[in-house]
């Protein structure tokens, strides 16, 4: 196997705040691999900075080799890196069939037209059939606004993926998703991964489904790195079971 | 490509036009010129609208168009019609193409009263240029078109029918593009710019085209008007002119072109007949009709051809 990606000594601080120090991680083609760590533990940082939303103060990032470090969003997209978000990024005035037709025509096409009309019907047919994969069709004809958090966070996947990039990064998929909801929803969304090979990077607090779905797993505690390996050893992990898992347990019981 | 609805519909009101505008008393067809030619002006804040950008600076554009038209008249001793939009049309998207650079940065208020300075930069300069008329303005020249110079009393009738048909050109044209792609990509910027940037588009390269297009429609509509009444002066620039486009903007709504075409001879006539009857309270009425409208029909006049067509249906 090789890797596809491959970052050393990330950093990102905001003023006298360190968000993430010394982030070294390598994943390889196919992967797929959890991410843990307590609130604020620099997870989301970490996704932020390789998807270029963040610039890091210091590090490098390489996809498949190539530095990708401090692009623009928009050119990690089109190098081949999607990700979706914690709190879902959707049109929400529009329906969720006009946003699967705008993130096929912007993403899997790569180019928008100036006259040729967005809704044609082999476009519509690609965009349900998108729908269709992650169980929302049913909602095509909605206000995104309108819809539930699950159905608003798979639409948030789905079109992230529509370009079948080859890593893709999840920002806590099934965060704001009833509990009964939370396996489904996964079981939905890992099938195509799966199924395309693409690597995968997803946040989860959840450690049921970090081990159900994860080979690896890489614990984030105060900005760095606590442990990155196989799923049962980290879990394990004196440090991750005190720093990580505890404060799941904690955070759970007050909740 | 087929043609739709909306391109069908444009099209015959076009056909309508023409055909009504022998028959038309002067009065009414001059009406229809000015708010045909400042309706090509909305149709910019529309589009810019769209994409959640509001533009209190259209005036600059517009007056630009009127200016190019008027100088190249009085001292290069053009007439043609065709050629002196173009000019107009040239000159502004140069000023937009280097403008936009950096409004295409600013969002909101920001965005608003960058255009605005903008505008009064102009209007400023030209208050203080006495070659150009200073705060009266200058004369423009009689039009000529292509070659074909009309006698003095039918040339009103011929730039009538030059308005109407680059303003429903110019609308049919945009009506196809805000279905486009890159028309959707206004609406998906206004919704949501992060979600745009992660599906690979700069957001900021959509914002400067629609910004200089919308530029291009105002110089149009300044160019035209500036024909049609056969003079231009700084009031073109100043913040109120362009704060009546966005005004008729809000009048129509920004869900179809048409109601920015509706709106804008809608304005003129009732900014026609209020003034004349009321010369000193006309912005009041204004101001009460525009209040009715965001209170009752907040998505402006077509949503009500909307809503008589979901009763029908």
């Amino acid at each position: 196997m090789s890797a596809i990606l491959s970052t050393k000594s990330l950093a990102k601080s905001f003023g006298a705040i360190t968000a993430a120090a010394d982030v070294s991680v390598t994943v390889e083609e196919g992967e797929i691999v959890g991410v843990i760590g307590a609130n604020g533990a620099g997870k989301t940082t970490f996704i932020n900075m390789v998807t270029g939303y963040l610039t890091p103060t210091s590090g490098s990032i390489h996809f498949r080799g190539r530095d990708i470090t401090g692009m623009p969003p928009r050119r990690v997209v089109r190098a081949g890196i999607c990700r979706s978000f914690q709190v879902s990024q959707l049109f929400g005035e529009l329906t969720a069939l006009d946003n699967m037709l705008i993130a096929l025509g912007m993403l899997r096409e790569g180019a928008l037209g100036w006259i040729a009309p967005l809704h044609t019907t082999r476009r519509e047919r690609q965009a349900r059939e998108v729908l269709a994969r992650y169980t929302i069709e049913e909602h095509a004809a909605h206000p995104v606004a309108t819809l539930p958090q699950g159905v608003r966070k798979l639409l948030d996947i789905a079109m992230a993926t529509v370009s079948a990039p080859p890593l893709l990064l999840l920002d806590e998929p099934t965060s704001g998703v009833a509990i009964d909801e939370k396996f489904p929803l996964m079981d939905t969304v890992m099938g195509p991964v799966r199924a395309s090979g693409a690597a995968c990077l997803f946040v989860e607090h959840d450690m049921e489904i970090v081990e159900r779905y994860a080979a690896r797993v890489i614990a984030f505690y105060d900005g760095r790195i606590l442990a990155d390996g196989p799923v049962a050893e980290v879990l394990e992990d004196p440090g991750v079971r005190r720093f990580v898992i505890g404060s799941e347990i904690h955070r759970a019981r007050a909740g | 490509m087929g043609l739709d609805r909306s391109t069908l519909g444009l099209g015959a009101a076009a056909l309508a036009l023409l055909a009504a505008g022998p028959l038309l008393p002067d009065w009414l067809r001059f009406v229809g010129t000015v708010a045909l030619a400042n309706a090509l002006v909305v149709l910019g804040v529309l589009l810019l609208m769209r994409a959640g950008l509001v533009s209190f600076g259209q005036g600059l554009y517009y007056c630009i168009g009127g200016y190019a038209a008027g100088v190249a008249g009085k001292y290069w001793g053009i007439t043609d019609a065709f050629v002196l939009l173009a000019l107009g049309v040239a000159a502004s998207a140069a000023v937009a193409a280097a403008l936009g650079l950096l409004l295409s940065r600013y969002r909101e208020i920001f965005f608003a009263m960058f255009t605005l300075a903008f505008s009064m930069i102009l209007y400023g300069l030209l208050t203080k240029t006495q070659a150009l008329g200073s705060t009266d303005g200058f004369n423009v020249v009689q039009a000529s078109f292509a070659g074909f110079r009309p006698p003095q009393a039918s040339v009103k009738g011929w730039l009538y029918a030059l308005t109407v048909l680059v303003a429903f050109g110019c609308a049919i044209a945009l009506q196809r593009y805000l279905r486009s792609g890159m028309g959707y990509a206004g609406e998906a910027i206004r919704e949501n710019e992060i979600r745009v940037e992660y599906l690979g588009v700069s957001v900021r390269r959509v914002i400067y085209a629609k910004y200089v297009l919308a530029a291009v429609l105002a110089a149009l509509g300044g160019g035209l008007q500036a024909l049609a009444t056969g003079h231009v002066g700084p009031d073109m620039a100043y913040w109120t002119t362009s704060g009546e486009f966005v005004f008729v903007v809000l009048l129509g709504g920004t869900t179809h072109v048409g109601a920015a075409l509706a709106a804008s001879f809608l304005f003129e006539l009732v900014k026609s007949y209020v003034s004349h009857l009321s010369p000193y309270t006309w912005q009041l009425s204004l101001g009460a009709v525009l209040l009715a409208i965001i209170l009752f029909l907040p998505k402006g006049l077509w949503s009500l051809r909307e809503r008589f067509a979901r009763k029908a249906a």
